[in-house]
């Protein structure tokens, strides 16, 4: 029972487990459904899904799986307009399907079908909500999963609700499909840390207490230190602008979780690649710059250096002066890194490029080597590998 | 003790969300609720307690709390002031195991509602360390060597503002609902419910300025259902009839009282560019 429905939701991508589903199979035993359709269907998203951007895929495939079963065809044929049928079938049906009904004898005699069909349906059940057609490729009865379309009901139904509540959707803008959320970026940069007590002494140091109690002649002695925190210092370099706007997300992500987890993160915007000018505001970055040499002057080699960019670009702006887009740079971009990565031995490079696209592009090439082959993938297994090698 | 939930006289339930708490009373299955600010969600522990009469426990979340204070603490240095004052009860660790509200909620006499507010705000590892918990509603209280098993398995009710992400091994025993933001039908069901006497004149226009407000793109944070409550509030106090409210939707002018609505600096400044270039535009 329903197991098809289980494994639909899993193809979708759905994380549904099988203590989920049994506790479902417990829900509809215990009777919390009461054999409707919509008590069935919050019952279902309740236990099943998790997290509210993974409803629209719920819904998608709640639809397709019983919709094909319980279709929203409850009005009497003669309502339904023939040239709004034949759209409607138009929209559902694939090519092949389309050729196969023009060999049944074309639409003609496909509505004669339908509204034949339709009638003596509903003269069997009083107007009910009566379900039309066979699952799959029945043109009527595929009542399939349709975004855009119009749907049949939706207007003067006798049903106050003629839209099911899992076609309208109303969760779509809530799917992102992420890859990276913040909690993985989190668990990942939490390997990077390094304890160190340092401030206001607020905690109760147990084994000091004891110690000089004991050497106060047994009267109390209390000793207090500080809480110990993450002192790992992080310098964050962010590719901005130009090919980056496609992961201007997921930068925000990793930027929002790295601001969280280190209390000592400083971080400078770059474009392409690193010159003698950084800045720290994109709105102000032509008035508000940094000299690098400032930077390099101003945080020591305690500091892990994180780089953030897709390292996309013509080789010449890494390699030749004056090879900088926005400005004439008076020294290379490769001269830069090497300075900046012998100041911070301690450096790892995220590229939001797709691995595959690594060897095809020269600069990221350019950029591996000088890195010495620490540049990972903007993702959940390659941030966590880019952290483990700047923690070593 | 009544069966079934739903809503109150004071909190409007849609059909889903009774659907969520029925199903996790007679599942015996922590709720997390999610949704925008101003929904509702804590409000929501309350009225389950109200509705089926059952003790009420709450349990707010901070950045800094630990899983462990939720069921119990040992005050050490109590015990140690008192061993040199030569307290007697110095002798019992008991007295200085102090309950947290998951062991209070466990020795409660019948079936209680626990609220576990904003469970976001917390250190990630936080849900984790209360799996077992959550599980099998028993703790083991190591200073004394004894298990506290919860009398009644608790209603319990988590919320989470989304800040971020829980872990799905904590997931996977909960049941999950998100309220929805309510369409115009509830929400005219909520205003009503909370002020009954209200024009209807003025309850009309206002949800019109309301939702056209919420359409505004580019707001940072939309006003939800307890910012319209506040609202409403000060139209009635300061009394501004409904004309007031008429004059031109919310797209060309600013609401009476928009502070009530809009939070946010920026958005007011936003809302007031935007009012200037649609003016700007009619000339």
């Amino acid at each position: 029972m329903l197991i098809d429905f289980f494994f639909e939701l899993r193809r979708a991508g759905l994380k549904v487990t099988t203590t989920e589903f049994l506790t479902l199979l417990e829900a509809l035993q215990a009777r919390l459904a009461d054999f409707n359709m919509e008590q069935f269907y919050y019952l279902a998203r309740l236990i099943l899904v998790k997290d509210e951007t993974q409803y629209d895929r719920f819904d998608v495939v709640f639809a397709a799986y019983f919709n094909a079963v319980e279709s929203a065809l409850d009005v009497a044929a003669g309502e339904v307009p023939e040239a709004w049928l034949r759209r409607q079938a138009e929209l559902l049906l694939s090519e092949e399907e389309r050729r196969r009904i023009r060999s049944l004898g074309g639409w003609n005699a496909l509505m004669e079908t339908l509204k034949e069909r339709l009638r003596e349906q509903s003269s069997r059940h009083q107007g009910g909500s009566k379900w039309i057609g066979t699952a799959g490729t029945s043109p009527y009865g595929a009542y399939g999963y349709n975004p855009e379309g119009v749907r049949i009901g939706q207007s003067e139904s006798r049903h106050r609700r003629a839209v099911k509540v899992w076609d309208q959707r109303q969760f779509r803008n809530l799917d992102d499909r992420r890859q990276l959320g913040t909690r993985n970026i989190k668990v990942a940069l939490r390997r990077l840390r390094e304890f160190a007590r340092s401030g206001a002494a607020e905690v109760l140091d147990l084994d000091d207490t004891i110690r000089s109690t004991a050497r106060n002649a047994g009267m109390l002695d209390l000793k207090l230190v500080p809480e110990r925190h993450n002192a790992v210092k992080v310098l964050l370099f962010l590719d901005a602008g130009g090919s980056m706007d496609d992961y201007v997300r997921v930068c925000e992500e990793l930027f929002s979780a790295a601001r969280a987890e280190f209390k000592h993160l400083e971080y400078f915007y770059f474009h392409n690649c690193i010159y003698e000018r950084l800045w720290q505001d994109n709105a102000r970055r032509r008035t508000q710059s940094v000299s690098t040499w400032d930077v390099l002057h101003t945080y020591g080699s305690d500091y892990r250096v994180i780089f953030v960019g897709d390292a996309t670009m013509s080789p010449y702006e890494i390699t030749y002066p004056g090879g900088s887009v926005e400005h004439w740079n008076e020294e290379s971009g490769a001269q830069w890194m090497q300075r900046l990565l012998a100041a911070y031995p301690k450096a790892v490079w995220l590229n939001p490029q797709p691995r595959r696209r690594w060897d095809s592009t020269p600069s990221i090439q350019l950029l591996r080597e000088m890195l010495g082959e620490r540049m990972f993938a903007l993702t959940p297994a390659g941030l966590d590998a880019g952290i483990r090698a700047l923690s070593r | 003790m009544s069966a079934r939930f739903n809503g109150t006289d004071r909190y409007v339930a849609t059909d889903d969300l009774m659907m969520a708490v029925n199903a996790a009373v007679a599942l015996q299955r922590p709720l997390l609720i999610k949704g925008e600010p101003g929904t509702g969600k804590t409000l929501l522990a309350q009225e389950v307690a109200g509705a089926l009469e059952a003790p009420f426990f709450e349990w707010h979340i901070k950045s800094t709390t630990k899983a462990q204070q939720g069921l119990y603490e040992y005050d050490a240095v109590s015990r140690l002031r008192d061993s040199q004052l030569g307290d007697a009860r110095v002798h019992d660790i008991a007295n200085y195991i102090v309950r947290g509200p998951l062991w209070e909620c466990f020795e409660a006499e019948r079936r209680p509602v626990l609220l576990i507010d904003e469970i976001d705000k917390a250190d990630i590892e936080f849900p984790n360390d209360l799996l077992r918990e959550l599980d099998r509603m028993e703790f083991y209280v190591y200073e004394t060597r004894r298990t506290v098993r919860a009398r009644h398995r608790p209603v319990i009710v988590i919320t989470s503002n989304n800040e971020k992400e829980l872990p799905d091994a904590f997931l996977r025993r909960c049941f999950f609902h998100y309220i929805a933001f309510p369409d115009k039908e509830t929400m005219a069901q909520i205003v009503d419910v909370h002020f009954p006497g209200l024009k209807r004149t003025l309850i009309r226009e206002a949800l019109e300025v309301f939702f056209d407000l919420r359409e505004v793109p580019g707001l940072k944070k939309k006003p939800s259902t307890s910012e319209l409550l506040d609202w409403l509030k000060l139209l009635m106090a300061e009394d501004i009839p409904p004309e007031a409210l008429r004059r031109g939707d919310a797209r060309k002018s600013l609401p009476p009282l928009y502070g009530a609505l809009l939070k946010n600096e920026q958005d007011v400044h936003l809302f007031e560019r935007l009012l200037f270039m649609s003016r700007r535009g009619r000339q």
